[in-house]
């Protein structure tokens, strides 16, 4: 009789942990909504979708969000183009190529790595990476979307390697000794075989790399120049959605358009992140089919 | 004792930590002169001025050992939200109140009262290695909003211009565009070029242009160094340094006077404070860190 109470009792109250992350979501994305709203009550969205200037405390103020959104973009597609492929290539090592000791070494460096601070990546950045690139590179100057794109690959890397390595490994072995059964070569079965079968769940991580990327806010905040431009590549300095909000939001008068303004860039990167959730989650279901 | 609490810290622990911080600096004295004044001051604002408040605070706690100040800077804009928002007792400011900024603070019940502690110049600093010594506001005008955007055209190296400014939080960011983009023009619209770096601190502003030869940027007199090299600033044809002398006399073109607001008059620990810095003592330290006092000029002789 008791146990079967008690039992009751634990499960409720998994049941209301679960309802408790769905009501959490659910309100703070009606919190965004709402002060959102207030803002487009005073200026038009269209502007605030398509506009080209982003310029706050000017009268009137100017909240076009498309420099932002580039920037964002920017940073996040450098950042992807550089860190997976070295993210596969490492997990594709740990899962089937390492051997046994060294893929425990590897795998508790990788989270080593995802502990680093990501302050400690921007100091790095600013007095090192930086002035680095700006010499080798011959720019004007070393804050600039690289720097940033370059940082925020380091803090993807542990996210896809750790997924892709999952997905690798849960690759029937049936497939692998079928394809060395045909004679097939240990790089062949890896590339012609387990790859395209894992490759669901390395869609998986990196979307999930992407969502870690197009988040950070500290990083790019600190190395990447922040001016508000259209950039014209990579090389140049730029502004993203996050730093826009982590650097305005100290001087904004609650109530004020600037500070529905930010809550309406929250809200765009909250949209944003949630649609890279599901296709990441729609991948992830895929491959464990 | 003085504790630097970081901007970014949320304000409910701020509140949290508060009592705590009282209690135990007055649990350290066994007994507490009933007479003796006790209380808690928060101040926010100006990073400009974050440094030169904090030694007004250490010596007005020396004197006052059961009143606890904390200093927190982030900007003017973050200190004069803070006070409309009435999370702090005093906001500095390194640029006036605007009158949307009186209006809405009267809105919410917070009547801000002024006073000018300090002035300070706001020098332009270059890479050592620029040859540039001087330039007129026309001339920071013409970079700052992207018409000229090599060295070459000012006589310099044939290097592209790479302007930082601070984030629009800043105060001499405000003091800036309004005196130097849009040449102390009201109906003057224009804005910084959008290629304009944003850093979020002074100090950045100082690393960069330590390590770029093409970077030029702004900040408070006090934090000049020999690490980079301040320009002579001019109208036309006369050129002066940003130092004490010039900013009293006016004759450096980017002087301002340092703000201090409170919610209405300043009562109990506030007002206490208050009175101090602009006390010859409390002077003296805006005097060390590179401004310039209010009044007399103070010279400590040992």
């Amino acid at each position: 009789m008791f146990r079967r109470i008690s039992e009751k009792i634990i499960e409720s109250c998994i049941r209301l942990s679960g309802l408790l992350v769905i009501i959490f979501v659910f309100l703070i994305f009606l919190f965004l909504l709402k002060d959102s709203l207030s803002l487009f009550g005073q200026y038009a969205v269209g502007e605030f979708l398509f506009g080209r200037n982003w310029l706050p405390i000017s009268e009137p103020p100017k909240f076009g969000i498309i420099p932002l959104l580039l920037g964002s973009i920017y940073v996040t597609v450098g950042a992807i183009v550089i860190c997976v492929p070295f993210g596969v290539a490492a997990a594709m090592f740990i899962a089937e190529v390492a051997p046994h000791y060294l893929k425990h070494i590897l795998k508790s460096l990788v989270e080593i790595l995802a502990s680093i601070p990501s302050v400690v990546l921007g100091f790095i950045g600013i007095v090192w990476l930086g002035p680095f690139l700006r010499n080798a590179l011959n720019l004007n100057t070393g804050m600039c979307g690289l720097t940033g794109s370059l940082l925020l690959a380091f803090m993807a890397l542990p996210t896809i390697i750790t997924i892709s390595e999952d997905a690798l490994v849960s690759v029937p072995r049936t497939y692998k000794e079928a394809a060395f059964g045909l004679g097939a070569t240990h790089w062949q079965t890896l590339w012609r075989i387990i790859l395209p079968s894992a490759s669901s769940g390395i869609i998986a991580a990196v979307m999930l790399g992407i969502g870690r990327v197009i988040g950070e806010t500290m990083v790019v905040m600190m190395v990447t120049g922040n001016a508000p431009v259209i950039p014209k590549s990579i090389l140049e300095p730029l502004r993203t959605l996050t730093a826009t909000i982590a650097g305005e939001m100290g001087e904004t008068v609650g109530g004020s358009e600037h500070y529905f303004a930010l809550f309406a860039v929250g809200l765009v990167l909250f949209i944003i992140t949630f649609m890279i959730n599901f296709v990441a989650d729609v991948c992830m279901r895929r491959s464990k089919k | 004792m003085v504790v630097k609490i970081p901007p970014n810290m949320n304000t409910g622990l701020k509140i949290a930590l508060t009592p705590l911080v009282m209690f135990l600096v007055v649990g350290c004295s066994e007994q507490v002169d009933p007479n003796e004044p006790v209380g808690f001051i928060q101040i926010k604002g100006s990073d400009t001025i974050v440094n030169a408040a904090q030694k007004v605070a250490e010596e007005f706690m020396k004197d006052y050992p059961h009143i606890f100040v904390a200093i927190t800077g982030g900007g003017s804009g973050v200190g004069i939200a803070s006070l409309i928002n009435k999370t702090c007792d005093v906001a500095t400011a390194s640029r006036e109140m605007k009158a949307k900024e009186i209006e809405l603070a009267n809105k919410r019940d917070v009547y801000p009262k002024e006073f000018v502690v300090a002035y300070d110049g706001v020098a332009v600093i270059v890479n050592n290695d620029n040859p540039i010594n001087k330039l007129t506001i026309e001339d920071l005008h013409n970079i700052y909003t992207g018409k000229v955007t090599n060295w070459k055209a000012l006589g310099g190296k044939d290097l592209p211009i790479v302007t930082l400014s601070r984030e629009v939080s800043s105060g001499t960011h405000m003091y800036f565009k309004e005196e130097v983009v849009q040449l102390g023009q009201k109906n003057n619209t224009e804005e910084f070029s959008t290629g304009t770096l944003l850093l979020t601190s002074s100090q950045t502003i100082v690393e960069e242009v330590v390590n770029n030869e093409s970077a030029i940027g702004y900040l408070g007199m006090g934090y000049v160094s020999d690490r980079t090299k301040p320009l002579m600033i001019g109208k036309k044809d006369e050129f002066f340094p940003p130092d004490v002398e010039n900013v009293l006399k006016k004759t450096y073109p980017l002087s301002r006077p340092l703000y201090f607001y409170t919610n209405g008059e300043p009562k109990g620990a506030t007002k206490l404070f208050i009175d101090f810095t602009l006390s010859p003592k409390g002077q003296l330290q805006f005097q060390e860190t590179g401004f310039v006092p209010i009044g007399v000029v103070i010279v400590q002789e040992n």
